[in-house]
């Protein structure tokens, strides 16, 4: 038997060696089985039709902000599942748990995974869920966008996603500096999937900058002021703002490697005069604000946090406020402390270990204002207030150890090694994840109208911190030990095994913790807890003056502000009822109308970016054309919006219980 | 013996193998072989004692707000429900932070400077010129004209100037006892010196991630006497082969290969400098080859 070679090409391109490996066939197998039961379950019930209208095609915030959400907890998974692979290989000296190749591939999966496709959706799942409602709007300024940014988000997740199976993933670490990532260096479409995957998912991230900075200027209720903002929504201005200045860079970046991989240009490359310095220049130009683009939301989620459960006003808001501006001026300056040991000379050096050493003093004071809001408060250890009681220790060891790496001289025994590793993964995990965590457990009943049960949620909690701190300690001290990070595999005789050892050991404790977390989710949503107060927490801010989850429109009349913690303050006065309203003060109200165009529009991108992969350009263009073509169906589509009638309106709020007797 | 009691023993000799090996000499950053480690040391000394500080101030806190104001029944402490402002306690927590800085940044910033040339005090530096290849490091000695690889040696008591360079992706020179790293790059030139008080054979690494061998590159600094030093050059010009086009070819090679040594080596395998490192100047200006 003869096979058509050209075929056997195709075969070749998208199985090539690397992804036939016993464990990934193995995932394929599994994953095609889920597929074909999800498509079975879904047809056996009936559901298409609901799942194209209810979620495919919807336009609200808080339906985007759900799915935003079980992404990144999907992602989570996945990013989880590679960090434990790592520990595993790097439980003991020369483990064959997987080849170099594998290794590497893997801790670019991990990096790429968490940073792009975990923290940035659950900020913006977050945001989503929790912004249009705490400033008393009816949705974000631009749905229709916002729709277009989570399909851009999650087509560009399973194109960096599908790469270990179709044709090979990227290896080249989640920086990618060339000229290791040039096509010399680094064959294959590992690298080009990486590109395409964060261009497609760029682009829907600064649409979302675009659109939370208008949602928050433009639509708050009447009455509330920038200051009687509450810093959540501060913190997404702030995050709007370093988005639409920190990615374009990457953007670039991305680009011009694109350019010089696929087209032979040579901007970043090894010969022909390229400069790859200027790669790393572009990178981190970007992806210095980027750690402050993750870690500003959870600094908002814990002024929102603390001062609910310590019954408090935030200490110090004008203080709070300024720091986050001051830090998000502050991050523009700091990017060549990511390479201090690049020849800059001690100028340059000084400069940036100076100006990355300032963002510690907004840093602190914020620190010190959330220990003074719980200072002659009444503290409850609910879940969302333990992942902050577990935030501040752990974020200042984090925030402390970058002090010691911004001091310069320093840091020439730091870069790179392991001290740097669990530098970020401390304020990353310790800041960033324990925060959006918080929020999570917070926000859920608001989100989806059922608490998450306390003590499962109490212990996921403490197993995940204790694995932290097991995890990460022990890598400090490995930093010291001259192991750099990246290594695949280590020789013995180091001294290097035993905290390798107890930091895999941690590893596996955290996933346990998460395993848990994922029970109490699935075990609350079987036994839900109802939340029929639309305030489980006694919280301050308005959208616990709504129902849960709240209705389409969510606000049937748009409140009046007149204080910061608006809603405590009408529960302190009692003036609750007035979010009640009556026949008279109810209007119809226009909402935006379902549409398909999002999800063609990245389906498009998609399409287009496979044909860029591997480099098939009929399939690019095609791609291309799709693009434009879901533009113009966008453009010239008619009946944008649609109206919710008054009777329904009165309808759905009697059902609340929310109309004046 | 029931498995129990082994498993704890187990846990018990490793937690204290952790807490002995702090001090032990697998901690290469924590036991300077020269002045560059030892300036370095020091600030990461008085940057931990600083930021240990502030650290242990925040737990107390947290810990006494944690104890003191948590909602429990017949709970005595006061509660302040308004108190959202105190203006002595803000400026306080703004200035707190800035006097830590300034403690930790004037003598980074001294010690930035004071690293970025050979102090004139010192002895004129031996010169070795550095190229990370794909997974091996070359040595080459300008004057003494020998070449080493995966190793090389210094004289005791003279600081050495390191040139380095990539002839493949970017890597990072690191020998942890001896001080800091530098990162190696294609096309660029960049000065690093290192000195060795004490005689000693240290590990060297790649800190930088460069292709799947990277962990492999790993190289030993043997730091000796002078007078041994010049004896050991002296034996390579004389019994070691010379470096051909055919050996720099191999050694571009994707390969990890065992320490070799060479008498002559050719001279287009390091990047020409139009001008000279100047060995006492603040800061070099490297060329690139056109």
């Amino acid at each position: 038997m003869t096979m058509n070679p050209w075929i056997l090409h195709l075969m070749k391109r998208l199985f090539p060696p690397q992804v036939l490996l016993p464990d990934i066939i193995g995932i394929d197998i599994g994953l095609t089985i889920a597929a074909i039961a999800a498509i079975v379950f879904l047809t056996k019930t009936k559901r298409w039709g609901w799942l194209w209208r209810e979620w495919i095609t919807t336009v609200d915030h808080k339906k985007i902000g759900i799915m935003y959400l079980l992404a990144a907890l999907v992602m989570l998974f996945r990013g989880g599942v590679d960090a434990l692979m790592i520990r595993t290989q790097l439980i003991a000296p020369h483990q064959h748990f997987m080849s170099a190749q594998q290794y590497d591939e893997v801790f670019t999966t991990h990096g790429t995974v968490m940073i792009f496709f975990m923290a940035m959706p659950m900020v913006f799942a977050l945001f989503n869920a929790a912004v249009p409602l705490m400033i008393g709007a009816r949705d974000v300024a631009f749905p229709r966008l916002n729709a277009i940014s989570f399909w851009l988000f999650a087509f560009g997740a399973i194109l960096l996603n599908i790469s270990f199976s179709i044709g090979g993933s990227p290896d080249a670490g989640w920086m990618s500096y060339p000229p290791y990532s040039e096509l010399m260096f680094d064959p294959g479409v590992g690298e080009n999937y990486f590109l395409l995957s964060l261009q497609v998912a760029g682009i829907g991230t600064i649409a979302t900058g675009i659109n939370f900075l208008v949602t928050v200027l433009r639509l708050r209720a009447p009455g509330m002021t920038l200051t009687r903002m509450p810093i959540f929504a501060w913190s997404a201005l702030i995050t709007s703002s370093l988005i639409l200045f920190a990615f374009p860079p990457l953007t670039v970046a991305l680009g011009l490697t694109m350019l010089d991989r696929i087209f032979g240009a040579s901007f970043f490359t090894l010969g022909h005069q390229g400069m790859p310095m200027m790669y790393a220049n572009l990178f981190w130009i970007f992806g210095h604000p980027e750690v402050y683009i993750l870690i500003m939301p959870p600094f908002g989620i814990f002024s929102e946090v603390v001062p609910t459960f310590s019954k408090k006003p935030l200490f110090g808001y004008e203080a709070m406020v300024a720091s986050l501006l001051a830090i998000s001026i502050l991050s523009y300056g700091t990017w060549v402390h990511h390479f201090f040991e690049m020849g800059a000379g001690p100028g340059v050096n000084s400069f940036f270990g100076l100006s990355t050493m300032l963002i510690a003093i907004p840093t602190g004071v914020k620190m010190f204002n959330w220990i003074f809001t719980m200072w002659g408060g009444r503290i409850r250890i609910t879940v969302p207030m333990l992942w902050q009681l577990a935030f501040v220790p752990t974020f200042v060891v984090g925030g402390a150890t970058g002090v010691m790496l911004a001091t310069v001289p320093a840091d020439y025994q730091y870069h790179n090694s392991y001290f740097m590793i669990a530098h970020f993964h401390n304020v990353i995990l310790g800041g960033t994840v324990f925060g959006l965590l918080s929020g999570l457990y917070y926000w859920w009943p608001k989100m989806f109208g059922w608490k998450l049960n306390h003590r499962q949620g109490v212990w996921a909690c403490l197993l995940f911190v204790v694995g932290f701190w097991l995890t990460f300690m022990p890598q400090y001290f490995l930093g010291f030990q001259g192991m750099t990070r990246r290594m695949s595999s280590y020789p013995p005789g180091l001294g290097w095994t035993a905290l390798n050892f107890w930091s895999t050991i941690g590893a596996y404790v955290m996933g346990v913790g998460f395993l848990i977390m994922v029970y109490n989710i699935i075990w609350s949503r079987i036994h839900p807890d109802w939340d029929t107060t639309g305030d489980p927490w006694d919280a301050r801010t308005l959208e616990w003056s709504l129902p849960s989850p709240a209705p389409e429109y969510n606000f049937a009349r748009i409140p009046q502000v007149h204080s910061r913690d608006e809603w405590w303050e009408m529960k302190q006065e009692g003036r609750t009822d007035e979010v009640k309203i009556s026949e008279k003060t109810v209007h119809a109200i226009h909402m935006p109308r379902n549409t398909p165009m999002p999800v063609l529009l990245a389906l498009a991108f998609f399409v287009g970016s496979i044909g860029m992969v591997f480099e098939w350009f009929w399939l690019a263009i095609l791609g291309g054309l799709g693009v434009v073509a879901a533009l113009a169906y966008g453009s010239f589509a008619n009946y944008s919006e649609k109206e919710i009638s008054r009777d329904t309106i009165l309808q759905t709020e009697a059902q609340l219980g929310r109309l004046e007797s | 013996m029931s498995r129990k009691p082994r498993l704890i023993q187990m846990v018990i000799a490793s937690m204290l193998g952790l807490a002995i090996s702090g001090c032990g000499s697998d901690y290469t950053v924590f036991h300077p072989a020269g002045p560059v480690a030892q300036s370095e040391l020091n600030l990461i000394v008085l940057s931990t004692v600083v930021v240990g500080i502030i650290i242990l101030l925040i737990w107390a806190l947290w810990a006494y707000v944690l104890i003191r104001f948590r909602d429990k029944p017949g709970r005595k402490a006061p509660y302040w429900p308004t108190w959202r402002h105190h203006r002595v306690l803000e400026v306080l927590v703004f200035i707190f932070p800035v006097v830590a800085l300034l403690i930790i940044a004037v003598p980074t910033i001294r010690t930035t400077y004071a690293l970025a040339h050979i102090p004139a005090s010192r002895r004129p530096p031996l010169v070795i010129d550095v190229t990370s290849l794909d997974y091996k490091w070359l040595f080459e000695y300008p004057r003494q004209h020998v070449a080493t690889v995966n190793y090389f040696y210094m004289p005791v008591g003279r600081p050495v100037l390191f040139e380095l360079t990539a002839h493949s992706p970017f890597g990072a020179f690191w020998v942890p006892n001896l001080g800091g790293m530098e990162y190696t790059m294609p096309n660029r030139v960049l000065p690093l010196w290192l000195e060795a008080t004490r005689p000693g054979v240290f590990d060297g690494r790649n800190a930088n991630f460069s292709g799947k061998d990277f962990w492999r590159m790993s190289f030993k600094a043997h730091a000796v006497p002078d007078a041994q030093f010049q004896s050991w050059a002296q034996g390579l010009r004389q019994h070691a082969p010379q470096m051909t086009d055919a050996d720099w070819r191999k050694l571009q090679q994707f390969t990890v290969v065992p320490t070799s040594s060479y008498s002559r080596y050719p001279a287009y395998t390091f990047p020409e400098r139009a001008t000279e490192f100047t060995v006492h100047g603040l800061y070099y200006t490297p060329t690139h080859k056109p």
